[in-house]
């Protein structure tokens, strides 16, 4: 823009621009459809090219290696025990369910509280949601998209640890079947379908704290608010879940069932707990999302 | 100031989420459980029989009622075990009472606030005590009545209050039902018990043990004893034991051989002595997770029972005097349908299944919580006049071996630790891996391993030969499952059994192996222990050796019982599901409302206007605080127009642009933009570009990666976007490429301006565009806006800087305080204002129309 060739050459590239084509009925511009505004796959490269997603993506894949690493330098000194994590560097199965179980607790809540937590309050921290919903995208389609691609990546996060898991404990301990600590044993074809149950089961307890963190994020300009304020959240129900005097009402804590699915490894496997967990999950789950919509519908968006 | 608000709006939300908790909450304790009618509780002392030196006593008494229901109603006495209280009972009787019994709980003599001392059920005092009870219930004028002085009654306790219930029920013959809970049949066999048996076992767990005292149970034997007679109050030896019980205790545990009066007193307390004379439907619920009183134990009594004809229900729970899972729950609920179908008769079919729960397989051990895993058989196997379990041999293999048994008994074997209950299963949750043998003590003997899956359920039996010089024999055996390879070794519920002969020599007998729930896995082995110690039981002080070989077929001989697994109750789940489902209709269902008005809404389109790029009436906004940023602004744009909105810092310009992008609502008023009315997200917005209130951009992209995922994001053909138009606009070059968070705040603005740009929009917005940017940059801007005018778009720019404003615009709107002062074509406002004023420029005018003096 400083040469003058440069500066006439905009002006000529306005001049020789057709006029705008006629608008269609509804008062938008030419080949734009409400349908068709911040497709999931544009929302996926803009959230994809982000640091931050791709180093919580890979430390996930690389935790299990360092940890199955460490283990097996340890091993020899480790004495034999009959609890789990005793059991960890029993086999591939063994180790990822050791991953998954120490996961469990808090990594995998933080990681989905960070993806579905941010995706909306760090646009409105970049002040780039603005121009998304003036652009026009829908206010309800553009929740729905960043919900959809941050759980999506929420549960890539929650596909890739076990995985790794299962491929570094094999690597590092066989490919062995697992063994429980009754000395029974599962095959290993049934013990890859048991832990596909784990991770199905995870997806959908994780849906609560999904729609906690995006009920918190479209509330805020500040990411990291809506991410520790899901987690701390979290948290609380935990601690009030082990409070006994509660009776009941512990029944109803969102967190009550977030363990439940150590039953995938129950002979048979005991569906009661997780079908709690999931009906409980969703029920919380729909609600604060329902809210989450509400409450951005009607939102004044001033950053 | 913005991040005070910030800070707050997250604060409302967290409240809100829990407010929603909260109220979640307070919807399940309505509708949960906790609901039915008021219960009332009322408390008397009730004298009974004499203590034999003739105090008097008097019980502690509570019998709670419920409102409503029939005007005289079943009655459920209940009774607290070893060391408990009526208190401890008031959950249990306040849910019957509300089920509509009336409930009286009592504490036994000698425990709590009840006089009188410890004659451990006897039926002079104890058995007497309940009989007293009865009639007290029988005076009521609230309790059903079988005939004069006889209520509708039925008695359920846990323990030392299951054996009052099955003694009771066994003296007076006005007890209608009776639901006794992890007790004993035979308090001689629990406290000495004896494995060595006389032929075939007749029911999975029980048997006849032959007719010689057993091994001194002498840890469990010490937790019993030591909390009935720790008492502060009276801080003798024997504390509110009675004397005959307190010396005939002593003088068997300081030898560990039992006395006659010792045996004596425990058959009076014992049910084994009144079974016959039970006529009650009896309710067994017996524990897995029990040394103290095993299995067997509630076997004897459902066989003693039923072989009178009168309905029993035989039930192995997870739980016991170990601890392990309770099942509280379940049982409680076993026990309501037991009294409604024996004190109420509901009619309900007679239900005398047996059920026995499994032990879980999972990798984590029990979760507490979790259901259990029921298996169930149509009757109890060899009760009732069901045939005996059928058995199955499996070959053992190992040779004579000779065990020592060390000088006093020490080192020791651990199996089970006696009373410390839920500490334990708490620290061993999961763990049931055998304790390694001690070296010398153990003979050996294993199965092959199995090729199925089988459950164990009940007791196995060996046969055995024992040869030594000792003058009698004392040994433990136990039964461990065995991983492949030997690997692991776990003993079920850590349960050992125990063998005592009053000779040595050489002899042969059959020893009883303790009864468990089991699922056996292909390739797991059974392995038969004899040890000759075990840190729980009293053992000889003389160091001994024993020969000990298979006898027999030399088989291990396994009961065979065919259960299933009960169906899981999914009503809760059920209702559970439907709730949701319901839930989410009700949120689609309103969605779709608040779609079709919003759609409305939208169609809202004034035919006159579409060529118009922006109509402003009566525009006014405020904020939810309450602070108003806009009032009564109204004006009009044209093509090719490029409109200023002029005004000073909070003059409003910023809050019209939000709304103009559908980012606020207005309070009053509309605004059209080529005669569509602006909405949140309104199609006609996509004829639009803005840049207001500074850029936004993501940082972790490139300039021109922004440009084309803004593109992107509108869904729209990239042909259209003109994006090397733009890119010129926006002069960066090779910077173009960097990434926006290394850019400086001129080059940032440039990038905004070509994103507002991207399309080569109808109506083109920009707010403050010029900040930032240098004198040649700015004065850039200005022609491109004209130019961009020319092609027969619109620009509305909005500044507080004049000198620009008055350079770039054709029309200006000023605006102070929220409202519009001025609006017209640049040249008309200046005049209008400038008829007294000689020299006329917007300065000047500005000015004065926001009424500053110049």
């Amino acid at each position: 823009m400083s040469s003058t060739s440069t500066s006439r050459g905009v002006h000529d590239l306005l001049r020789s621009a057709p006029p705008p084509p006629s608008a269609a009925p509804d008062g938008s511009a030419a080949g734009w459809s409400a349908q068709r505004t911040l497709p999931l796959r544009v929302e996926l490269v803009r959230q994809w090219k982000r640091r931050r997603t791709q180093l919580v993506l890979a430390g996930l894949a690389l935790f299990p290696v360092v940890l199955a690493a460490l283990f097996a330098r340890n091993r020899d000194a480790a004495t034999g025990g009959t609890r789990f994590v005793d059991l960890a560097t029993g086999g591939a199965v063994n180790f990822a369910l050791f991953v998954v179980f120490a996961s469990s607790t808090l990594l995998i809540i933080v990681v989905v509280a960070l993806f579905c937590g941010d995706t909306v309050a760090s646009e409105a921290q970049w002040s780039s949601l603005k121009y998304l919903l003036a652009s026009p995208v829908g206010r309800s389609r553009l929740l729905r998209q960043k919900l959809v691609v941050s759980y999506g990546l929420a549960l890539t996060g929650l596909v890739i640890l076990p995985v790794s898991a299962l491929i570094a404990g094999g690597l590092f301990f066989g490919f062995g079947p697992a063994r429980t600590p009754l000395g029974s044993v599962i095959p290993a074809g049934e013990a890859l379908f048991r832990l596909a149950i784990v991770i199905g089961y995870l997806a959908v307890s994780m849906l609560f704290v999904a729609a906690l963190a995006f009920f918190l994020g479209v509330h805020t300009d500040a990411p990291l608010g809506a991410v520790g304020g899901a987690v701390m959240l979290v948290i609380v129900s935990t601690i009030l879940d082990q409070v006994e005097d509660l009776g009941p009402v512990r029944e109803i804590l969102p967190t009550h069932y977030i363990g439940a699915w150590v039953d995938a490894f129950n002979d048979p496997v005991v569906w009661s707990d997780m079908a709690r967990g999931a009906i409980l999950s969703t029920a919380y789950a729909a609600v604060l999302l329902a809210l989450a919509w509400r409450k951005f519908l009607r939102k004044d968006v001033l950053s | 100031m913005i991040g005070w608000l910030r800070a707050s709006r997250l604060r409302t939300a967290v409240a809100a989420v829990a407010a929603l908790a909260l109220l979640l909450g307070g919807a399940w304790l309505l509708v949960g459980r906790d609901t039915g009618p008021a219960v009332a509780e009322q408390v008397e002392r009730v004298p009974v029989g004499p203590e034999p030196d003739g105090t008097p006593v008097e019980l502690d008494v509570a019998v709670y009622t419920a409102d409503g229901g029939a005007a005289r109603k079943p009655a459920v006495l209940l009774a607290h075990g070893f060391g408990g209280q009526r208190q401890d009972l008031v959950a249990q009787a306040q849910r019957l009472a509300q089920e509509g019994y009336v409930v009286l709980a009592w504490t036994a003599r000698g425990f709590g606030q009840s006089g009188g001392r410890i004659h451990l059920n006897a039926p002079a005092f104890e058995v007497a005590d309940v009989e007293r009870l009865i009639d007290l219930l029988a005076a009521r004028d609230d309790v059903q009545l079988d005939g004069q002085g006889d209520p509708r009654v039925g008695i359920a306790g846990g323990s030392y209050g299951g054996a009052i219930a099955l003694l009771a029920a066994g003296y007076d013959q006005r007890i209608d039902a009776i639901a006794p809970r992890i007790t004993w049949n035979d308090l001689a066999q629990s406290l000495f018990p004896q494995y060595a048996a006389d032929g075939e076992p007749t029911t999975p767990a029980a048997f006849q043990p032959i007719d010689e005292p057993g091994v001194f149970k002498r840890l469990w034997a010490g937790v019993f004893f030591g909390s009935g007679s720790a008492s502060s109050t009276d801080p003798t030896v024997c504390g509110r034991f009675a004397v005959d019980v307190c010396d005939a205790y002593s003088a068997s545990a300081a030898t560990g051989v039992p006395t006659p009066q010792i045996l004596r007193l425990l058959e009076d307390s014992s049910p084994a002595s009144v079974l016959d004379r039970i006529d009650a439907p009896t309710l067994i619920l017996q524990g897995q997770a029990d040394s103290l009183f095993p299995l067997a134990e509630g076997d004897a009594n459902a066989r003693g029972i039923a072989a009178g004809g009168t309905p029993v229900k035989l039930v192995w729970f997870a739980g016991g005097h170990d601890g392990g899972d309770q099942e509280d729950e379940r049982l409680d609920a076993m026990t309501l349908a037991w009294f409604d179908r024996y004190l109420r008769d509901d009619g309900t079919p007679e239900d005398t299944r047996f059920e026995a729960t499994g032990q879980p397989a999972s990798l984590f051990g029990a979760r507490t919580g979790a259901d259990p895993q029921v298996l169930a058989a149509p009757e109890a196997p060899g009760i009732a006049g069901t045939p005996s379990p059928s058995r199955r041999d499996v070959a053992l293999d190992g040779d004579e071996q000779t065990v020592v048994a060390p000088a006093g008994g020490n080192p020791a074997q651990v199996s089970s630790l006696p009373g410390l209950g839920a500490v334990v299963s708490t620290l061993l949750r999961g763990s049931q891996r055998a304790l390694p043998d001690i070296p010398g003590q153990s003979a050996v003997f294993e199965t092959a391993p199995f090729d199925d899956t089988f459950t164990l359920v009940g007791s196995a039996t060996a046969d055995i030969r024992i040869r030594t010089q000792a003058p009698d024999v004392t040994l433990f055996a136990r039964l461990l499952d065995v991983g492949p390879g030997g690997a692991e070794a776990v003993l079920p519920n850590r349960l050992v059994t125990t063998v005592r002969l009053e000779d040595g020599g050489d002899q042969t007998v059959r020893v009883m192996l303790p009864a468990v729930v089991r699922e056996i896995q292909p390739g797991h082995a059974l392995r038969l222990v004899i040890t000759t110690t075990d840190q729980a039981f009293a053992m000889p002080a003389d160091p001994r050796t024993y020969q000990v070989s298979l006898a027999g077929s030399a088989a291990l001989s396994l009961p065979v019982v065919d259960v299933t697994p009960l169906p899981a109750d999914t009503t809760g789940l059920l209702v559970g599901a439907g709730i949701v489902v319901a839930l989410l209709l009700a949120i689609a269902a309103i969605a779709i409302v608040v779609r079709r008005r919003s759609r409305h809404v939208a169609e809202d389109v004034d035919p006159e206007l579409v060529d118009v790029p922006l109509v402003v009436r009566g525009l006014g906004k405020e904020y939810a605080g309450g602070f108003r940023a806009v009032s009564d602004v109204g004006f009009r744009v044209e093509k090719g127009q490029v409109l200023g909105l002029l005004g000073p810092n909070g003059a409003g310009k910023t809050t019209v642009l939000r709304m103009l992008l559908g980012l606020i609502s207005p309070t009053e008023g509309e605004l059209l933009v080529f005669g569509h009315r602006v909405t949140p997200g309104a199609p006609v917005l996509s004829r639009l570009g803005a840049f207001v209130e500074g850029p936004g951009l993501l940082p972790h992209l490139s300039g021109r990666a922004n440009l084309e995922l803004f593109w992107r994001a509108t869904g729209r053909p990239m042909e259209e976007a003109y994006l090397d138009t733009v890119l010129e606009v926006a002069g960066l070059g090779a910077d173009v490429e960097r990434k926006v968070r290394t850019y400086s705040q001129g080059m940032r603005a440039r990038i905004a301006i070509a994103q507002a740009m991207l399309g080569l929009p109808e109506l083109l917005v920009l707010d403050e565009p010029t900040n930032g940017l240098d004198p040649p940059q700015i004065r850039e801007v200005r022609e491109v806006l004209r130019t961009y005018a020319d092609t027969g778009r619109t620009v509305v720019v909005s500044s507080h800087l004049l000198a620009e404003v008055e350079r770039t615009c054709t029309h200006v709107v000023v605006m102070h305080r929220g409202e519009l002062v001025a609006a017209g074509p640049l040249d008309q406002v200046v005049a209008a204002d400038a008829a007294d004023a000689a020299p006329a420029d917007l300065e000047t005018v500005f000015l004065g129309l926001i009424g500053a003096t110049s």
